[in-house]
């Protein structure tokens, strides 16, 4: 279901939402520990001084080492106080793993997501497999979720991405290999032996998957994939041959600290290439100037991928994410900015281990 | 300025345009390279058997004439540029190789007279490759030999092959694979896809079905499926990919080179005369080939010899790329030359080590001229095995001499690929047969460069796709 709003209103509802969880974050009876002391020595009242979303500027970039470094109990808004929370863990990380916590957001983030494709794109009430990262992830609860959301069931097969970029770190690329296919082995015996229809994993292990057996001919009807970069030839691939133009594909760029950002639907006159939107209020993401993260760039042009991250259960403002992307206008699906072909920051200059799973 | 060439993947018959691709500009002409992304190749590469097929539906001895008649074609014919009907003459290949690669028109045309060479000659490869079997042994799978059924059996079902951009002429080392009736999977290098995809638009032409053939421009990634997507595969690089894949018994890596010149005590005294044996060792091909000779190691004279042979070297100077008498190669990315030239530079900061051909040599190593950044011959005396100049490559005329006694000169030169050892004494020729080091061996004053079509080249590739096996038993079906 596409949004309702024009770009103003979008922009009337984004300032209203970002009073509104200000007034949640930095007040004594709602907010957490952490930002109520750090407004205490901050030097400004974003009560305040924060009125439009626009005034977020104000607020540093977020510094994610933050989620490593501090106990999560301090990220508790103080009107959840008691209730038991969900730990999330981000990617690939190793080491201290950052923490978000979290309640309801992946409910909340995830059925937005459903009620965003038709009853027939992820056929209502068809079983689901979740080939990919699950241990302390929020997507394993996520996909789940979805999958009962949907009136479905979901499975799952496992795959440690920690262990993966450890095995190529090494030089263990045949170990690599063969996990993966471990994994491939999995996924494949569970979609011969049971009645799945839908699916989400990450494009690599979905084009490893299709290489085993034709999906289409396996029954799937709809894929979700997130995770790595997919450039324009890559997605025509999977959609023209790992999917056969016959199943319903949903590209989505996110993460444990934002959500998930759905793609505007693939086009041919679009070249296959990728524009997401992320869940506005909820998240906002910015296209900015990497040496001048204070100014947006251009539409068109690339720039680093900058997340706002405001619910009533996690605020994290100005976060700079490892990836850059093009900017993008908002289009008849969603009344604000995109993100287009996001690639790892600065991968046109360094080496980067990514798409390994 | 007409509409871009577009070289698209060729997926095993089908031409595919991607919509990632890599643009050049060959003098005002827009050329496209699409780029295929690894999925796309390991999707492919489970239709070999389709491949193997048409191959093996035709008999050897049409496929022998196929290569040869191929061999006329790459040399003369007008070929497909790309997807889009236009033709390329040999002198627009020769020039865009030269914009792509800096190699010199002269030295384009020298490449293009071996790689024709190898193709015409490929009765006598086959012959050298199976020490005269028959062709028919690639049709039954066994001949009858001094009255013994000898089988031999394909250990794969296609060669993949990961292209340099150095040197064209390496193109040779897979072109007896489709004639033994294994489908052939390129990815070309970066600068130079458009040699294989030549040479591949010659065998089609003259007859191969165009089903054997995959050429995939693509990643590393890309790289790395093709090579562990097929049965038998072979590597180009640097001593990283050497050790990347090291591992792996279906790839075969060839990697640096580190050729040599062991100038024998009973050849030292007349080192004169054989200078210009030395200098086309080391600055034969621009010196990028790993057969050119990157080390010269002598029993006796070594300072005098050093002196001689850089004067030599350093008359070997930037000519313009249309020149017939070019012989050194532009550097397509400056960066590399500037890179190699630091590097150089460094190490001679270590003592015991004198760039000799400096004393001879116009303007600094590294120059511009004639639009290109070209390194110019560089030739260092080394006082010892141990110096970090002594024993290494780069790709243009670079090469070390040293004095060392004879009888260390085995035990020191280390994995050779090619070693011309200027001597005829028995008892070291029998100690050099025995090397484990040496991969190609001359014997006598002949350059490194030099090519006997009937002896293998960095392993025998018959040996590496087929294995022998016992026959035995009632073959009158077969």
């Amino acid at each position: 279901m596409s949004s309702t709003l024009t770009v103003p209103q979008a922009q009337t509802a984004l300032d209203a939402w970002t009073r509104e969880m200000i007034a949640w974050h930095f007040s004594p009876e709602t907010g957490c520990d952490y930002w109520l002391k750090w407004a205490a020595q901050a030097g400004w009242d974003p009560k305040k001084e924060v009125k439009t979303f626009a005034d977020i500027a104000k607020f540093d970039h977020f510094d994610d080492e933050v989620l490593r470094k501090e106990q999560p109990e301090r990220f508790v808004p103080r009107a959840f106080a008691g209730r038991p929370y969900n730990v999330f863990e981000t990617g690939g990380t190793t080491g201290m793993p950052k923490q978000r916590i979290g309640w309801d957001d992946y409910k909340v983030d995830y059925e937005e997501f459903s009620d965003h494709y038709g009853p027939d794109f992820f056929p209502k009430g068809a079983n689901w497999l979740m080939v990919g990262p699950t241990g302390p992830r929020r997507l394993r609860l996520a996909v789940e979720h979805l999958a009962n959301y949907r009136g479905g069931s979901c499975y799952f097969v496992d795959l440690d991405p920690r262990w993966v970029k450890r095995l190529i770190g090494m030089g263990e690329m045949a170990m690599a290999r063969k996990y993966q296919e471990h994994v491939i082995d999995q996924a494949a015996t569970i979609m011969r032996h049971r009645n799945i229809q839908c699916m989400f994993t990450t494009p690599r292990l979905l084009e490893n998957l299709a290489e085993r057996m034709s999906l289409v001919k396996a029954g799937l009807k709809g894929v979700f994939v997130g995770g790595t970069t997919m450039t324009p030839q890559y997605v025509r691939f999977v959609v023209e041959e790992v999917l056969e133009g016959k199943i319903n594909f949903a590209p989505t760029y996110g993460n444990t600290l934002m959500g998930l950002a759905i793609s505007k639907k693939i086009t041919k006159a679009d070249n296959f290439s990728l524009t997401y939107y992320a869940p506005q209020p909820r998240a906002v993401l910015r296209i900015v100037n990497p040496d001048k993260p204070e100014e947006t760039m251009p539409y068109g042009e690339y720039g680093r991928v900058e997340l706002t991250t405001m619910t009533k259960e996690f605020f994290m403002p100005r976060f700079l994410e490892r990836d850059e992307a093009i900017r993008r206008p908002p289009c008849d699906e969603f009344p604000w900015d995109g993100v287009g072909d996001v690639r790892p920051f600065q991968s046109l200059t360094k080496t980067i281990i990514e798409g390994v799973y | 300025m007409s509409a871009p060439i577009h070289i698209p993947v060729l997926r095993l018959g089908q031409s595919y345009r991607s919509l990632d691709k890599i643009a050049f500009n060959v003098e005002g002409q827009a050329l496209e390279i699409s780029v295929a992304n690894s999925g796309l190749i390991r999707r492919d590469l489970q239709h070999l058997p389709r491949a193997v097929e048409a191959l093996h539906a035709i008999p050897t001895a049409t496929l022998v004439a196929y290569c040869e008649k191929a061999a006329e074609l790459f040399l003369k014919g007008n070929l497909p540029w790309g997807d889009d009907g236009r033709l390329q003459s040999p002198e627009d290949y020769v020039q865009a190789l030269s914009q792509l690669t800096g190699l010199p028109h002269s030295l384009g045309r020298q490449n293009m007279g071996k790689v024709h060479a190898a193709m015409a000659n490929i009765r006598a490869i086959l012959a050298g490759l199976t020490r005269g079997m028959p062709l028919e042994l690639f049709d039954r799978g066994f001949i009858r030999q001094d009255g013994l059924e000898v089988n031999f059996f394909p250990q794969t079902d296609s060669l993949g092959v990961l292209l340099p951009s150095n040197s064209p002429g390496v193109n040779s080392l897979w072109l007896p694979a489709p004639v033994m009736k294994v489908p052939v999977v390129l990815k070309p290098g970066r600068e130079d896809p458009l040699t294989p995809f030549r040479l591949l638009q010659a065998l089609i032409a003259a007859g191969f079905p165009k089903e054997a053939f995959g050429f995939y421009p693509t990643t590393h990634d890309g790289g790395d499926a093709l090579l562990f997507g097929t049965g038998r595969a072979i590597a180009f690089g640097n001593d990283t990919t050497l050790k990347k894949y090291a591992p792996y018994r279906h790839i075969q890596v060839h990697g640096s080179g580190r050729s040599k010149v062991l100038i024998g005590d009973d050849f030292a005294g007349d080192w004169s005369k054989h200078l210009d044996v030395i200098a086309q060792s080391i600055s034969s091909n621009g010196g990028r080939s790993c057969i050119n000779a990157s080390s010269v190691l002598t029993g006796h004279h070594a300072r005098d010899i050093a002196d001689a042979l850089a004067r030599k070297l350093a008359a070997i100077v930037p000519l313009p790329r249309h020149d017939p008498n070019a012989l050194l190669c532009g550097f397509a990315n400056p960066t590399m030359a500037r890179g190699i030239n630091e590097r150089i530079d460094e190490l001679l900061q270590t003592p015991g080590a004198e760039d000799v051909t400096a004393r001879y040599r116009q303007g600094p190593r590294l120059i511009e001229a004639h639009g290109q950044t070209f390194l110019q011959p560089t030739l260092i005396f080394c006082e010892s095995l141990e110096h970090p100049l002594a024993n290494t490559e780069f790709m243009f005329p670079f090469a070390s001499i040293l004095q060392v006694p004879q009888e260390k000169m085995i035990a020191s030169i280390g994995e050779s690929l090619v070693v011309s050892a200027f001597t005829g004494n028995r008892a070291w020729i029998g100690e050099l047969m025995t090397s484990t080091n040496i991969e190609r061996l001359n014997i006598g004053p002949y350059p490194t460069n030099r090519v006997q079509w009937e002896q293998p080249h960095e392993g025998n590739l018959f040996e590496f796709l087929y294995r022998r096996r016992a026959l035995q038993g009632d073959l009158v079906a077969v």
